[in-house]
């Protein structure tokens, strides 16, 4: 067993958190919130030039050939800073879906167009239903003349506004398992009939509502297998499930981190709080959900990387730490007291990225389901 | 990162499974009641008193019932993650494995008692000829233990002790206490406290067991009038104690019952399986599906922080954090194992040992009443959040 992280991994994370301690400040953070785009340009290229954007991608495709462990590392100190934009739909969603299950042209069209900075990707699974199982996939793709014309409401996608590609996962036959006939289809946005809204979220991640009326798309756009789209689904929801637990860790580190230096500072009674131990076993708490969800994370995005099975150790992942972020948020929040409940104060950002990453994936009910079905019961 | 064993871990794994397969007897880890990290059944043992004996021997002959130590004190050699290994399965089994003398009187003796010392107690220790019992708790000084107040004055060539002691778990069927006595009570309380050993024979000495909630005669409250021991018996340095007893916890770090509780979830996931309720199993309820994958969530995360801690001790970096985020969280996972066991078996998981209507010989129903005490012993859990908020996130002290 090796249970510490490379020095490799080691110059990762600190390079990424002096990086974006410098370059996506809070105000930074608050003004993309704010904006209908939801991401800076600017530092969207210097992400890129970092290699971040190809970290994972094999170098013939212009990527550095890094594990998905050191993807987690990186996500993870994203989380710690938050960092809006679409990273997480363009290098995981999309760019993860495409390397798994792409043919050899898709993916020397799309990878390093991705790991340049020069392409934006969003997933469309999800819809009004909003659940991740193969029979809410209600959106048709009905075929004819070598084309498919594409019709259905998806919701809940993430960063489809600014995206040049949609991932949209479709039936394109009926079947009594629904498993079958799903298709997944690389749609570029502006084709006649696609229509994307904006939503309003709690954490003003940029959520969109699209429209896909009778969106026409060649064959040529099918990634993987006509009709076999669900494993290839399930593959990556996997793989975001536990990129979400490691970007949860670094946001619920954070929120631990600012709690405990404020405990120190903050004087009540003629002393810092943190001498309380009301307080202190709150931050004690707090320590136990971060590191223990560190592990499992760890555990789990190790095994996606070494392309072990790793369904149940992602399930126990994002079941732990979905809610366990949300409890050290809340903790962070009465430890603040009512500073933290301003708009100013920088705390309600992590709460807010909390509630929006309990929920996206499967929240600890539904991961809870699937570990109860891969322990057989 | 790796999270494999190796094939020297994997192959050392066996080597355990086929010595308990081979030495502990086959309907053991059945009957047993043990749940993991409670003390209330750990009596239990004496009533298979010849059985343990033998297992002991066993286990001494084996050099693994020192498993901890060094090569040259008779000790395994072993790496932490190895050791760990071993608690691991030995605890999955609910065989006994070590007790004071083992776990803290013999590395203790190896780092602070002089080479007479060492030499009249480790091979004793090593061969499983003596137990030592655990005698720091008082009436008045539990949590806060600096403030002990059992004396031992020096008389000559000995010193006499008077005191009381509680909470000396198998103290009865102890050789001997494993103690902190005050021996300068003008000093700061930490710095008049030695460690001394007392033979449970001496006169003065009487042994009166308390019986736990679970029905178990485990612990034991201890009187001594006037008990007279000679200062050779004294570990180290005289007013040292404090400090000896502090090294004493790193080497506690991974005698957790880890496996213990894999072990007490297959059980009642297996109950769950084969249970019927209106015509379906129990397992095919979603609220016990889902109670259920939650136990599994935590055991894992229970066996990431142990192994977490093995690997740090291996490659030389303290778990002072992590050990306490070990024993805290696993004393609470005792908690909610044993909650879930009932809310899983309903009724039939009040029901007491071996009898017509009851299942599992009744450790459920035992859990619910032994799981209180592993929040309490070994440091509560209030005591073990103090040293994370403290120790671990530097927060100012209370």
């Amino acid at each position: 067993m090796d249970l510490g992280l490379s020095e490799e991994q080691e110059m990762l994370k600190k390079s990424a958190r002096e990086f974006l301690r410098g370059e996506c400040p809070k105000q930074l953070v608050r003004r993309l919130d704010e904006s209908d785009e939801g991401y800076s340009v600017e530092l969207w290229r210097k992400m890129a030039e970092l290699g971040w954007l190809g970290l994972v991608f094999p170098e013939k495709y212009g990527g550095s050939g890094r594990s998905f462990l050191d993807l987690a590392i990186l996500l993870e100190e994203m989380g710690y800073n938050i960092v809006p934009g679409p990273f997480f739909s363009t290098v995981v969603l999309g760019g993860l879906t495409i390397l798994a299950a792409g043919n050899e042209e898709q993916k020397m069209e799309f990878l390093p167009r991705i790991a340049r900075g020069e392409m934006i990707l969003s997933f469309a699974l999800t819809e009004p239903a909003a659940s991740y199982d193969a029979a809410s996939v209600k959106t048709e793709a009905i075929a004819g003349n070598g084309e498919y014309v594409i019709k259905g409401t998806k919701l809940f996608v993430l960063n489809a506004n600014v995206a040049d590609c949609v991932l949209c996962v479709a039936r394109t036959r009926k079947t009594e398992n629904p498993e079958d006939g799903i298709t997944v289809f690389l749609v570029d946005v502006r084709t006649p009939g696609l229509k994307c809204t904006l939503l309003k979220t709690l954490a003003r991640d940029k959520q969109c509502e699209i429209i896909f009326d009778n969106v026409t798309v060649s064959e040529k756009s099918i990634v993987g297998r006509r009709g076999q789209g669900w494993p290839v689904v399930k593959d990556i929801l996997q793989k975001a499930a536990v990129a979400k637990c490691a970007e949860m860790v670094g946001g619920a580190q954070a929120a631990l981190d600012m709690a405990v230096n404020y405990a120190k500072e903050r004087v009540q009674f003629g002393r810092p709080i943190g001498s309380f131990q009301a307080i202190q076993h709150y931050c004690a708490n707090m320590a136990m959900d971060v590191s223990g969800s560190r592990f499992v994370t760890y555990k789990a995005a190790w095994k996606v990387g070494e392309g072990l099975p790793a369904a149940l150790d992602a399930a126990i992942a994002k079941a732990w730490v979905s809610e366990a972020y949300g409890r050290v948020a809340l903790s962070a929040h009465q430890i603040f007291g009512a500073i933290g409940f301003t708009m100013d104060h920088d705390l309600h950002l992590y709460y807010r990225q909390a509630k929006a990453a309990e929920i996206i994936f499967g929240d600890a009910d539904f991961h809870r389901t699937a570990i109860a079905r891969e322990l057989s019961l | 990162m790796d999270f494999t064993f190796s094939e020297r871990e994997e192959a050392f794994r066996r080597e355990v499974e086929d010595f308990i397969d081979k030495e502990l007897p086959a309907d053991w880890v059945e009957k047993n009641v043990y749940w993991p990290a409670g003390y209330g059944t750990l009596a239990q043992f004496e009533e298979l008193g010849p059985q343990v004996e033998q297992f002991t021997r066993r286990l001494a002959e084996k050099g693994w019932l020192t498993i901890s130590w060094p090569k040259e004190y008779g000790g395994a050699g072993l790496s932490h993650t190895e050791q760990a290994i071993f608690h691991e399965r030995m605890s999955y089994y609910r065989a006994p494995a070590g007790e004071i003398a083992t776990r803290i009187g013999g590395p203790t003796i190896m780092l602070f008692g002089n080479e007479e010392m060492k030499k009249r107690w480790l091979p004793r220790i090593a061969g499983g000829e003596v137990r030592f019992w655990l005698a720091y708790s008082e009436p008045n000084a539990g949590s806060d233990l600096s403030s002990i107040q059992t004396r031992a004055i020096e008389d000559g060539d000995d010193l006499i002790i008077n005191g009381q002691k509680i909470w000396g778990t198998a103290a009865h069927v102890s050789h001997y206490a494993w103690m902190a006595v005050r021996t300068d009570p003008a000093a700061p309380p930490h710095k008049g406290i030695s460690l001394v050993i007392v033979d449970n024979a001496s006169p003065g000495v009487a042994v009166r067991p308390v019986m736990n909630i679970c029905g178990f005669p485990s612990f034991n409250e201890v009187f001594f009038d006037n008990v007279r021991i000679p200062k050779k018996n004294v570990v180290g340095e005289m007013n040292k104690g404090w400090y000896y007893l502090m090294a004493a916890l790193d080497f506690e770090r991974l005698a957790i019952p880890i496996g213990g509780f894999r072990r007490t979830f297959e059980e009642i996931v297996q109950y769950a399986r084969e249970t019927k309720h209106n015509g379906e199993a129990l397992s095919q309820e979603p609220l016990i599906r889902s109670r259920l994958a939650n136990i599994a969530i935590q055991i894992e995360i229970a066996y990431m922080f142990f192994w977490q801690t093995a690997w740090m001790l291996d490659n030389n970096l303290v778990p002072s954090i992590e050990a306490s985020l070990l024993k805290l969280f696993t004393t609470e996972l005792s908690q909610k194992l044993a909650n879930t066991g009932m809310q899983v078996m309903g009724h039939y998981g009040q029901l007491e040992g071996i009898s017509k209507w009851s299942s599992l010989y009744g450790r459920v129903c035992l859990g619910c009443l032994d799981c209180i005490s592993a929040q309490v012993g070994a440091g509560t859990s209030e005591i073990q959040r103090n040293i994370i908020a403290m120790r671990g996130l530097g927060l100012p002290p209370t």
